[in-house]
C-alpha cells in the first residue's frame, strides 16, 4: 500500500468508548437538569469568569458528557458560583449546582486515587 | 344535503376561522363568526411578505376575505365570545354584549398572540429604542422605512432568535417553529432595503423544517451574505455611542463574542392567546403544558376537542404557518361535517 504519508492524530479524537464519563454521570444522577443542556452559550456569554479566561460553562458542560475531563478539571476553580448563569438558562439547568457537583466529583476521584 | 340546516359557530376570524367558515357556507351551513377585534384577518394582515416565496400578504387577506364573502354567513365583529355550554345536542355559547345564540357545532379558531418581548427584559425592548420586534419590523417594511429611532439608516442590523420561546424562563419551553424561516425572510429583506447593511442572526439551531425554507436559508447566506452565528444571546445594552452591544458566546468558536448594533430584531414567539385561554378556563376545553388547546388525539384527532361537537381549528392548537393553518381548517370542517352526519361516533 503506498503511504502518503497521513496518520490519524490521535490527540484529535474524542476517545468516546475509552473515555471516563463518571463525572457527568455523578452530577447527571444528583442534579438531572445537567442532562438537559442544549449547549446555547448563554451561561458563558454571561458568565464574568468566561470573558476574562478561557473557562467556558457551556463547553465544560459537553467535555464532561464526552469525557474530556482534563481541560474541565484543570479550568473549573476559576467559578466564582456566583450564579448569573442560572439566570438566564433557557432549559433552567441549575448550573452553579452542576458546578459544585463536578468539583465534588473531582474531589472524591482524587481521593480514591490517593 | 342535511333535512334541517346545520348551524356552525365559528370562534375567531383569523386565517383558520375565515377558511372555515367558506368551506361550510358552500357546503350550504349556515354559518356565524364572531372575531374580537374590529377587523378580520387575524395576525396575517400585521405581515407584509410572507415566506417562502415574499408574497404580498394582502393577496391572502384577498382570498380570506373571498371566502367570509357567502350568503350563508354571519360576521360579528367586536365580540368575545365568553363560553360554550352544550345543551344535549345543541351548544350555546354567550357573548360579551350578553347574548347568546346556539348552534350545532362550534368551531374554535382563536390563533396565537405574539410573545409580549418586553417580558425578556434583558434584551431591552421598551427600554432601548433600537431594539425592535419581527413584527414592528414588518409595519416598517410596509412603509418601506427601515430607521433607526433618530432616523437613521442602520447598517449593522442583528436578529435574535428564539425571543420568548425555547425558554424555560418565561414558561415557554416550545418552539414556535415559525421564527427562524421568518428571521431568515426578513433579513433577506433588510438587504433588499439597505444593500450595505451587515445582518447577523444568533441562533440556538436553525430550525428549517418546511417547504423551500432550507432553500431559502442557502439563498440568504449565497445572494445576501447574512451572517449567521451559533449562540443564545444573554444581554443587550446600549453604549455612550447610542449603539446596541450584544453579549453572546460563539458557540462554534468556542468564545464569547461582543458586537455593536445599530438596530436589534427580537424574533417574537407564539403563545396560546389569551381569549384562547380564557375561554377554555369557562368552557371545560383542555389545554396543554404549553398552554395551547389540546386535541382529543395527536394523530387523528388534531381538529378534535373532549367535547363532541366542538373542534380547533389552526394555530389555536400550536404554531403553524398559514398554508398549515388553512389545511389544519378544511380538516376541522370535514370533522364537523362527519359529526353531523354520525353524531354518536
Ligand atoms: S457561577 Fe461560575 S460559571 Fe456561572 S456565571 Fe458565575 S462564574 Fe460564571
Ligand atoms: S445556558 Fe443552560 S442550556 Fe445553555 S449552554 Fe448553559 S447550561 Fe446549557
Ligand atoms: S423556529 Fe427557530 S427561532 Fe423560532 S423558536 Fe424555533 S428555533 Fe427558535
Amino acid at each position: 500500500m503506498t503511504n502518503f504519508g497521513f496518520t490519524i492524530l490521535k490527540e484529535r479524537h474524542i476517545d468516546y468508548d475509552g473515555n471516563d464519563k463518571s463525572i457527568a454521570e455523578y452530577i447527571c444522577e444528583r442534579e438531572p437538569s445537567f442532562r438537559t443542556c442544549i449547549e446555547c452559550g448563554c451561561c458563558s456569554a454571561t458568565c464574568t469568569t468566561g470573558n476574562f479566561t478561557r473557562f467556558s460553562l457551556r463547553e465544560m458542560n459537553i467535555l464532561l458528557k464526552r469525557g474530556e475531563n482534563d481541560i474541565v478539571r484543570e479550568q473549573i476553580s476559576k467559578c466564582m458560583l456566583c450564579g448569573k448563569c442560572t439566570l438566564v438558562c433557557p432549559r433552567g439547568v441549575n448550573t452553579r449546582n452542576v458546578i459544585l457537583l463536578a468539583r465534588e466529583a473531582f474531589q472524591k476521584q482524587l481521593k480514591n486515587a490517593v | 344535503m342535511p333535512e334541517k340546516r346545520k348551524e356552525v359557530i365559528i370562534i375567531g376570524a383569523g386565517a383558520a376561522g375565515m377558511e372555515a367558515a367558506g368551506q361550510l357556507a358552500r357546503a350550504d351551513y349556515k354559518v356565524t363568526v364572531f372575531e374580537k377585534e374590529p377587523k378580520t384577518g387575524g395576525h396575517v394582515k400585521d405581515w407584509y411578505h410572507l415566506f417562502p416565496d415574499s408574497r404580498d400578504s394582502g393577496e391572502v387577506i384577498e382570498y380570506l376575505d373571498k371566502q367570509l364573502d357567502h350568503k350563508n354567513i354571519i360576521l360579528r365583529t367586536g365580540t368575545v365570545v365568553e363560553n360554550i355550554k352544550k345543551n344535549d345536542g345543541t351548544f350555546v355559547v354567550r357573548t360579551s354584549d350578553g347574548g347568546e345564540i346556539s348552534s350545532d357545532a362550534v368551531i374554535v379558531a382563536t390563533g396565537f398572540d405574539l410573545f409580549r418581548s418586553e417580558r425578556k427584559e434583558e434584551y431591552g425592548y421598551g427600554i432601548y429604542d433600537n431594539v425592535i420586534t419581527s413584527s414592528d419590523l414588518e409595519a416598517m417594511f410596509r412603509k418601506n422605512e427601515i430607521k433607526r429611532h433618530d432616523d437613521r439608516i442602520p447598517e449593522k442590523i442583528g436578529f435574535v432568535h428564539c425571543v420568548g420561546s425555547r425558554d424555560e424562563k418565561v414558561s415557554n419551553l416550545y418552539c414556535s417553529k415559525l421564527c427562524c424561516v421568518t428571521a431568515v425572510k426578513q433579513a433577506m429583506e433588510v438587504k433588499k432595503h439597505i444593500e450595505n447593511a451587515r445582518v447577523f442572526c444568533f441562533y440556538m439551531d436553525m430550525r428549517m423544517g418546511g417547504a423551500l425554507y432550507e432553500e431559502l436559508y442557502k439563498e440568504s447566506q449565497e445572494r445576501f451574505g447574512i451572517n449567521y452565528i451559533r449562540g443564545k444571546v444573554s444581554e443587550v445594552s446600549e453604549n455612550i455611542n447610542n449603539k446596541l452591544v450584544v453579549k453572546v458566546e460563539d458557540t462554534l468558536a468556542g468564545r464569547p463574542l461582543k458586537m455593536e448594533l445599530d438596530m436589534l430584531v427580537l424574533m417574537a414567539g407564539m403563545e396560546m392567546s389569551e381569549s384562547g385561554l380564557k375561554l377554555a378556563g369557562a368552557s371545560g376545553l383542555k389545554t396543554g403544558e404549553n398552554r395551547f388547546f389540546s386535541p382529543a388525539d395527536h394523530h387523528f384527532g388534531s381538529n378534535k376537542s373532549k367535547i363532541k361537537g366542538v373542534f380547533y381549528a389552526g394555530a389555536c392548537t400550536a404554531p403553524l404557518n398559514i398554508t398549515e393553518t388553512i389545511s389544519h381548517a378544511r380538516a376541522a370542517v370535514a370533522d364537523v361535517i362527519d359529526y353531523f352526519r354520525n353524531p354518536k361516533s
